[in-house]
């Protein structure tokens, strides 16, 4: 008896190792299409950001009103989704959630491409990159940039770390079956598989340093992103002076962050053929997931606004005027109705957490997601305390030119790039957890 | 005796090169100028070198450079100044003066503006009124306060400058300010006149693509004794400006107690709210010699209507 499920557990084994490095060999050919398409759109955001570079800042639509603009809303939304990866190899593991297991991986590789084309986008918005140096040189920890730097180099340390410790046994397991790899892949998984064997030791260290990272991440992954809003609500700016917006900026992010997982469970299920591993059922814990997450933010929402529309103070009222019947009324209506309250009426039916419709509320949370921090960040400083007089035109307004656009784009492509490598180069579904947790059963823990 | 040969051998140096030596000079803030008028030769000068030695040069080589304060000296500020500002609200018409003079001084283009007009009105039932609006140079700055770098910095004598070749341009400090003083510098500067001297964060040009500029209070002008630009430029005498420590102010034709003008006039400082300490003092538009509609002679109909449009009630 014990002999035949130790047959069997050896031939599930054998069959999740084959089916989960499937995707690291040499495969299709559409995968370098898609990667073609994106390096275009990231060969047109450097065009434009050598205009910008060679013509200065005025090759954008800020100006001295909407001084900050889509690169500004785009890097508190790409800092947004790296705070998925906490969310995962975190707070669902600490949480003992097992069902999220196979899903750590990619969220820590979308954390970690997120974060890095955000810190790309925030050297983007600078009107002189050449002398970023002065950060370090001249830096002045009052200012709440510097914290800025800090803690986002110190999230995307943790996160790297993260991704690569939970990973050395998979690394192995690669190193030792993928005999057919190329000669780059194959040194790459030897170098840094760094000798793992799975013997009891070694998995007593992994297990210790992992546990201590999933602890460390949660303050810091909190931090990166509140630090974010206080860059805004260090200000008297109507709509960021609020003691709302840390929170606020957080429950939006782990909102966005669910939904980018499952667009990228999606498309990575089909893509590699994978679907007895990102289950339907996992998606339907994802969506109920996706529903608590909307609810928060949703009742943060309501706090962010309902005082301020409440008391319709000086330029607070008229920033609330212009989000409500403004000019940016039919983005905001869109927004909060297709962005939050529809994921939240669609999601708690079951119906609703199917593959296909989660696809596309996610999808849209994601949208909405991108235009609430345009929303966020714009609006706000077209409504000073003394008002926009006296100035061109274009002052007055703000619609991004065709440089942010591309440049956002750019941004968005060099974040899928990031991932796509990393896919084709990584196992993305654990390995070694799948295995062990599993045991002859290829069937989704409870929780 | 090795002192003093090396002493020696470094005058023997300065003597023979002088040209190049005063270059070096230049450092400390005095460069070579080729002689413009004759001075007798052999009168010679001591002159400190930057290594702390005392030299003795030719006056027919030496000129005084006319350069601008260093960037140590601007970081400091002007000893026992205390700079202050005040506006007289009841004397503008929008005459723009201010404005253009500025905008003269410091090489701005059209659309730069370091002080603005607004037309403000406190309540509907209240007479509009002009309101020139220069940078604060707040006690308590705010853009100050978020500056990574510190290249908007806080001086003794009360001002907020700008050092253009320290900033990075991440315009933190434009959304930081309650006010909007901080202008852009979105492209490259266009001005020829910008070539004429060095920068310096006292005088503010030339600009700097990518980094941020504002009102400066004229610290140079300061510094040679004369009030800013906008103060000597104002046909009806609107802007004071003065030493809080001499407890004057001056608009080049009359002058006044601060501390008397500001308590009688019922002096105040725009949104005090904010708790940004200004040390720029309005006082309130009573006794108007103008009827705010004179300041929209200067304008075209398009300017005038935009400006009705966007009153400003005084929040």
């Amino acid at each position: 008896m014990a002999k035949d499920k130790i047959f069997l557990n050896d031939q599930f084994n054998q069959k999740v190792e084959k089916d989960l490095l499937a995707h690291l060999l040499p495969n299709k050919k559409v995968g370098n299409i898609f990667i073609f398409v994106l390096l275009a759109f990231i060969l047109v955001g450097i065009y434009a950001y050598y205009r910008q570079l060679r013509y200065g800042l005025i090759v954008t639509s800020m100006r001295d009103y909407t001084s900050w603009g889509v690169y500004i809303s785009n890097f508190v939304f790409l800092v947004a989704i790296s705070l998925v990866g906490s969310l995962f190899s975190s707070i669902l593991k600490l949480s003992k959630a097992t069902w999220s297991t196979p899903l750590t991986r990619i969220s820590e590789i979308i954390a970690i491409a997120a974060i890095i084309c955000a810190s790309v986008i925030i050297i983007v918005d600078m009107g002189r990159p050449d002398r970023f140096i002065n950060v370090l040189i001249h830096g002045r920890i009052q200012s709440p940039i510097i914290w800025d730097v800090i803690i986002i180099t110190t999230y995307l340390t943790i996160s790297v770390l993260l991704l690569y410790i939970s990973l050395i046994p998979d690394l192995a397991i690669c190193r030792d079956k993928l005999t057919d790899a190329p000669g780059w892949k194959k040194w790459f998984y030897k170098v840094f598989s760094i000798n793992w064997h799975g013997t009891p030791e070694q998995n007593n260290i992994l297990h210790k340093v992992s546990f201590m990272l999933s602890v460390m991440v949660i303050p810091v992954a909190f931090a990166i992103h509140t630090v974010t809003s206080w860059l805004f609500s260090t200000t008297w700016r109507p709509g960021w002076d609020s003691t709302n917006l840390g929170p606020y900026f957080v429950s939006g992010a782990l909102m966005a962050g669910a939904a980018v997982i499952i667009v990228a469970m999606y498309f990575i299920r089909n893509a590699l053929n994978i679907k007895e591993y990102l289950t339907d059922k996992l998606f339907d814990h994802m969506g109920k997931l996706l529903v608590l997450l909307s609810l928060v933010y949703l009742y943060f929402n309501i706090n962010e606004y309902l005082g301020p529309a409440f008391k319709m103070v000086g330029v607070e009222g008229e920033h609330i005027i212009e989000l409500f019947f403004g000019k940016y009324a039919s983005m905001y209506w869109l927004v909060q109705v297709f962005g939050l309250v529809l994921p939240i009426v669609v999601l708690v039916f079951a119906w609703g957490r199917k593959p296909l419709p989660m696809l596309i509320i996610s999808i849209l949370v994601l949208l909405g997601a991108w235009f609430k921090r345009f929303l966020i960040v714009i609006p706000s400083l077209q409504h000073p305390y003394l008002p926009i007089q006296d100035v061109d035109e274009s002052y007055r307004h703000y619609i991004p030119s065709w440089e942010e656009w591309a440049i956002t784009f750019a941004s968005f492509a060099g974040c899928l790039l990031i991932i796509t490598f990393l896919v084709k180069l990584l196992p993305v579904i654990p390995i070694w957890e799948t295995k062990k947790e599993e045991g002859n059963e290829p069937k989704q823990q409870e929780v | 005796m090795e002192n003093k040969e090396k002493k020696q051998s470094r005058r023997k140096f300065f003597f023979k090169t002088a040209t190049a030596a005063l270059g070096t000079i230049g450092a400390v803030g005095i460069v070579t100028q080729s002689c413009k008028e004759p001075v007798e030769e052999g009168e010679t000068v001591s002159l400190l070198s930057p290594d702390g030695t005392l030299v003795e040069v030719d006056k027919a080589n030496i000129s005084m450079a006319k350069m601008p304060a260093q960037v140590k000296e601007a970081r400091a500020g002007i000893p026992n100044k205390k700079f202050v500002m005040v506006i007289d609200l009841a004397r503008c018409r929008n005459a723009r003066k201010c404005v253009t003079n500025c905008q003269k001084m410091h090489d701005l283009e059209p659309g730069d503006e370091w002080i603005k007009v607004f037309l403000m009105q406190d309540s509907n039932d209240t007479a509009p009124y002009w309101f020139p609006k220069p940078c604060f140079h707040c006690n308590q700055p705010p853009c100050v306060k978020v500056c990574p770098v510190g290249a908007t910095y806080k001086r003794t004598d009360g001002l907020v400058l700008v050092d253009n070749e320290r900033c990075i341009g991440c315009k933190f400090c434009m959304t930081a300010c309650p006010y909007s003083s901080r202008v852009f510098q979105w492209k490259d500067p266009v001005h020829e006149s910008q070539a004429d001297h060095d920068y310096s964060p006292e005088t503010s040009v030339p600009h700097q693509v990518g980094t941020v500029g504002k009102c400066d209070f004229c610290p140079d002008m300061a510094r040679m004794g004369k009030l800013p630009t906008c103060v000597t430029g104002c046909p009806n005498g609107v802007i004071f400006f003065g030493d809080k420590n001499e407890d004057i102010v001056t608009n080049g034709t009359e002058s006044f107690r601060f501390s008397e003008l500001v308590y009688e006039r019922a002096g105040y400082h725009f949104m005090a709210e904010l708790g940004t300490e200004p040390n720029v003092y309005y006082l309130p538009p009573v006794d108007r010699l103008f009827d705010y509609e004179t300041g929209f002679k200067t304008l075209t109909s398009e300017q005038k209507e935009f400006y009705e449009k966007s009153i400003v009630k005084k929040h």
